[in-house]
């Protein structure tokens, strides 16, 4: 394994993230907004109002501020939401799990479409209707995600009334779960009927999150296929008399598989990204709805532990797929 | 039997011509679908039927003209304020224009800058400039925005700066590359000696060879302009009032979607072929400009 | 001597109708078994084309457009794609000409070897690993244990090239078509790559059709020799009598221009242009011959 390269995207990480902590610090600060004229309840006095602001600390100079946070953050403590009044750690923490599941179903959605569409679009190689798999992927490619959400949300949620539009779960249904990952749970303790019920509020928003990314993941896929198929070892597999469906999937697909994992899995991350607006449209409740609903409320600590943890996410995906990769191409392990 | 293969001398065409017809497919639909869309923006006034913000309660929430409790004076029906829906959609793609036209233009330009720069200092200058833009990557890129623009306030201006902020790494990390690439061909090490200046180099020689791929970035880019707007518009920080907008339009309809579906399924629609409309115009004019890169 | 292979009067044109170029024009050929035949000409003259048409892998747009190839008195061309797929690799074998790019880089050579074993020979995983490494063995690599576990990159130029010349005698073929495989070799290893590939075959008893484009390897290893240009034979018999008294030409002009390492002062001798001319000349008349004919 590359340990050095490994070792230093990680030493990298701490600095990106105060990087990002700044820029945001500094953005919310220094341009106008104020969370705490949004909160003030009628009747409050001037005196109530440098109480609130001094609670907040927001009386004190932007470096002092900065520091302070740093300084709490480190030790776990991200302060408290200005809108919601309780730990953000807490808010984050008990929302995470409903968005990691939601990006985690559409993710593996999106690898099985993708591959799929991919397969196809390779056996129709040279041939006339290629282009229709071409065609096809370059439209589910080009709507991003947010749209394919309202599309489906109309198509069957309104027009054919299938699937609910919001909410995690029917309120109605009897839920004791020890954790927040209700779909992990309900799984593993074998409740399939309350899986079920949360697959049928989950399906739609994880559709709309998994077709670009799938479009994506066949396209690329496709043309790593294809090249690969050209290489010299692939066309003597032929002069060695395998067969072009055995070829493909044993001789060329570990190799396709190679920049299909490197320059698809970093877009992977616009997957966690686009579930800010997907959740927001579904109403469902994970931390990119409660980030819009923090910017809104200009709720400065709560906005703050949100693109942290996203951040986190980006680069810890990031590092990920990167060791995938190196584990893929014994190239890279040797090097 | 195969025939003889006979040297036949047959005029070559055009180069132009040759080019065009490289674009293939994709770039006369959507050459076609984009002038649409530049059409309706510039003939707006002269091709709505009402007045975008003129409100008629009496006729609040009409389904377009050819379903039962339609009104042919409202070909396209009316949203929950009795304003025409047609108007507005016709409307809403001016205000997409601009935004896509100002928006990419400016991330361009800025993108470009650095990207140049970073690619032809090299040195710290790149290094600095690669972290900056590693940084701003690492934030999702819609939180960004919808933070700027929150804290902005709302307005066409946040929404192009929003773009803008977001967007230009696109520009800057593709230009870098291909600056740094070009600096290395030959054709740049003889411009060097024959003496000619850093930006002298970067004016005449690398710039016109990233024309092709800095036109097809920029109108993937007007694409996505029009995508964060309406997203800025859909979580209510785009531009103010009644400016009728494409994510305005679907923010109201996603709250009536059960009563009045068409106030949101129309502007998806607009906006679905205009985006893949700059997409595929992006594509056909890359297949043009770029001799090498033919398929 | 029983004839492995016979192409007879064989035509190949890739293309369609008017642009079809003809690659192959009425080549004829034949290989006995345990002979080692010579396959020679300068680059474009047919070489790989003749070797792909015999193992079926032409490209996509050629056709046969007359003669035929018969394998072990079998019709290749005419027979069905389930067929041809057992006798290739198994009966017929390739040696191709790049180490380098001829293995697949993400599995172990075990691996590849054994795939084939296993394919052919429906072995089961251990004996074909077994058989693997008696393989390599023959092909003089040492410690063939820990061969079989490295990757295709682990190991050097010259041991790829000796993996894929077992790889195509380990089903113990009766032609082995070898395309160039001393072409990507400096002179040293091409010694010892030439004296493996006899010895195996004399341990295996096949016949080899050996393409190339070096007289020298020709006289070295290989008993009768084929003379091709611009897809028609233009010359053939025991190599003894054609380097020792050539009849063509063409042939002779090949054996002048061919550099003597005991009369290195001497200024090179390229086939003359005229000849060359004279030849493409006849080719082309034989097409509009043929194409007449056809009409």
């Amino acid at each position: 394994m590359r340990w050095g390269e490994i070792i230093r995207r990680l030493v990298l990480i701490p600095p990106t993230l105060v990087g990002v902590a700044v820029i945001v610090f500094v953005l919310l600060r220094v341009v106008p907004g104020d969370p705490i004229a949004m909160m003030i309840p009628p009747g409050a006095t001037p005196a109530d109002i440098d109480r609130l602001r001094a609670l907040y600390g927001l009386d004190q100079p932007v470096l002092w501020q900065f520091v302070t946070w740093l300084g709490q953050a480190l030790s776990g403590d991200f302060g408290r939401s200005i809108s919601v009044h309780q730990s953000v750690f807490e808010l984050v923490l008990a929302r995470l799990p409903a968005t990691l599941e939601l990006a985690a179903l559409a993710a593996t959605i999106a690898v099985v479409l993708g591959t799929i569409a991919a397969l196809v679009g390779i056996q129709l190689r040279g041939r006339r209707t290629e282009w229709l798999v071409d065609g096809g992927v370059g439209v589910f490619l080009a709507i991003p995600d947010f749209l394919w959400a309202l599309i489906l949300l109309l198509l069957f949620g309104v027009l054919l009334p299938w699937l609910p539009i919001s909410g995690r779960i029917d309120p109605h249904i009897d839920v004791s779960f020890h954790s927040n990952f209700y779909l992990l749970e309900s799984l593993l303790t074998g409740r399939l009927d309350v899986a079920g019920a949360l697959l049928h509020h989950m399906i739609l928003p994880a559709l709309a999150l998994a077709l670009p990314f799938a479009a994506l993941v066949a396209r690329i896929l496709k043309a790593s296929l294809a090249e690969a198929e050209d290489q010299d070892y692939a066309q003597i597999a032929r002069a060695r008399g395998f067969s072009r469906p055995d070829i493909l999937l044993r001789e060329v697909f570990p190799n396709a598989l190679i920049p299909t994992v490197a320059l698809g899995g970093v877009q992977i991350t616009l997957l966690l990204g686009g579930t800010v607006l997907v959740e927001r449209i579904f109403s469902y409740e994970g931390i990119g709805n409660m980030a819009i609903d923090a910017v809104i409320n200009r709720d400065f600590p709560l906005i703050q532990g949100l693109v942290l943890t996203f951040a986190v996410l980006f680069i810890g995906l990031n590092l990920v797929v990167d060791l995938v990769v190196t584990l893929l191409d014994p190239r890279l392990r040797h090097g | 039997m195969a025939d003889l293969a006979l040297n036949r001398s047959v005029a070559p065409p055009s180069r132009w011509v040759a080019g065009l017809k490289r674009g293939g497919a994709r770039l006369w639909i959507g050459a076609a679908l984009v002038g649409v869309l530049v059409l309706v923006a510039l003939l707006a006034p002269w091709i709505a039927p009402h007045d975008p913000i003129e409100q008629d309660l009496m006729s609040a929430q009409l389904p377009p003209a050819w379903i039962n409790g339609g009104d042919p004076a409202y070909l396209l029906g009316t949203d929950s304020l009795g304003r025409c829906v047609l108007s507005r959609l016709i409307y809403s793609a001016r205000t997409a224009v601009v935004v896509a036209l100002i928006a990419a233009s400016l991330a361009a330009a800025i993108g470009i800058a650095l990207g140049l720069v970073a690619g032809s200092f090299g040195g710290w200058v790149d290094q600095l400039t690669s972290r900056l833009i590693d940084v701003w990557m690492a934030f999702p890129p819609v939180l960004l925005s919808i933070v700027l623009a929150a804290v902005i306030g709302a307005g066409l201006t946040s929404v192009i700066a929003a773009i803008v902020v977001v967007d230009w790494t696109r520009f800057a990390r593709v230009v870098r590359a291909e600056t740094m690439v070009q600096l290395q061909r030959d054709y740049a090490a003889a411009a060097r000696v024959i003496g000619l200046s850093r930006g002298g180099i970067l004016r005449l020689e690398i710039l016109p060879n990233l024309v092709p791929l800095v036109v097809t970035l920029l109108a993937v880019e007007m694409g996505i302009a029009i995508l964060v707007e309406v997203i800025l518009s859909f979580v209510g920080i785009s531009v103010a009032g009644d400016t009728a907008t494409w994510g305005g339009m679907i923010a109201e309809g996603r709250q009536i979607v059960y009563q009045a579906p068409w106030i949101m399924a129309l502007p998806i629609l607009c906006i679905i072929s205009s985006v893949i409309g700059f997409n595929l115009l992006g594509d056909g004019l890359r297949l043009v400009l770029d001799p090498v890169q033919r398929r | 001597m029983t004839t492995i292979l016979a192409i007879r009067d064989l035509h190949v044109a890739i293309g369609h109708h008017a642009d079809a170029t003809n690659v192959l024009r009425g080549a004829s050929l034949e290989v006995g078994a345990g002979e080692v035949r010579g396959l020679v000409g300068e680059s474009g003259a047919g070489k790989s084309m003749l070797g792909r048409a015999v193992l079926g892998l032409l490209p996509a747009n050629a056709i046969v457009a007359a003669g035929s190839i018969h394998f072990e008195g079998r019709d290749l061309v005419a027979m069905p794609e389930s067929e041809r797929r057992n006798l290739l690799g198994r009966r017929i074998a390739l040696i191709p000409q790049d180490p380098m790019t001829s293995l697949n880089p993400v599995k172990r050579v075990g691996a590849q070897i054994s795939n084939l074993l296993r394919r052919h020979l429906g072995l089961s995983k251990r004996d074909a690993l077994g058989r693997a490494a008696e393989l390599l063995v023959e092909v003089a690599i040492r410690e063939p244990r820990r061969v079989l576990e490295l990757y295709p990159h682990e190991i050097s130029g010259g041991m790829r090239q000796r993996v894929l010349i077992a790889m195509a005698f380990a089903c113990d073929p009766s032609l082995v078509i070898a395309d160039e495989p001393t072409t990507a070799l400096d002179v040293t290893v091409q010694r010892q790559v030439l004296q493996l590939v006899e010895r195996l075959r004399q341990r295996h008893g096949a016949a080899i059709l050996f393409v190339t484009h070096d007289l020298g390897v020709v006289a070295k290893i290989c008993r009768t020799m084929t003379v091709l240009h611009a897809g028609r034979v233009l010359e053939e018999g025991e190599t003894v009598d054609v380097l020792a008294k050539p009849r063509h030409p063409y042939t002779r002009a090949l054996l002048a221009a061919t550099p003597r390492a005991d009369r290195p002062a001497e200024a090179l001798r390229p086939v003359p242009p005229a000849l060359i001319e004279g030849l493409w000349a006849e080719a082309r008349r034989l097409d509009g011959q043929l194409a007449m004919a056809a009409s």
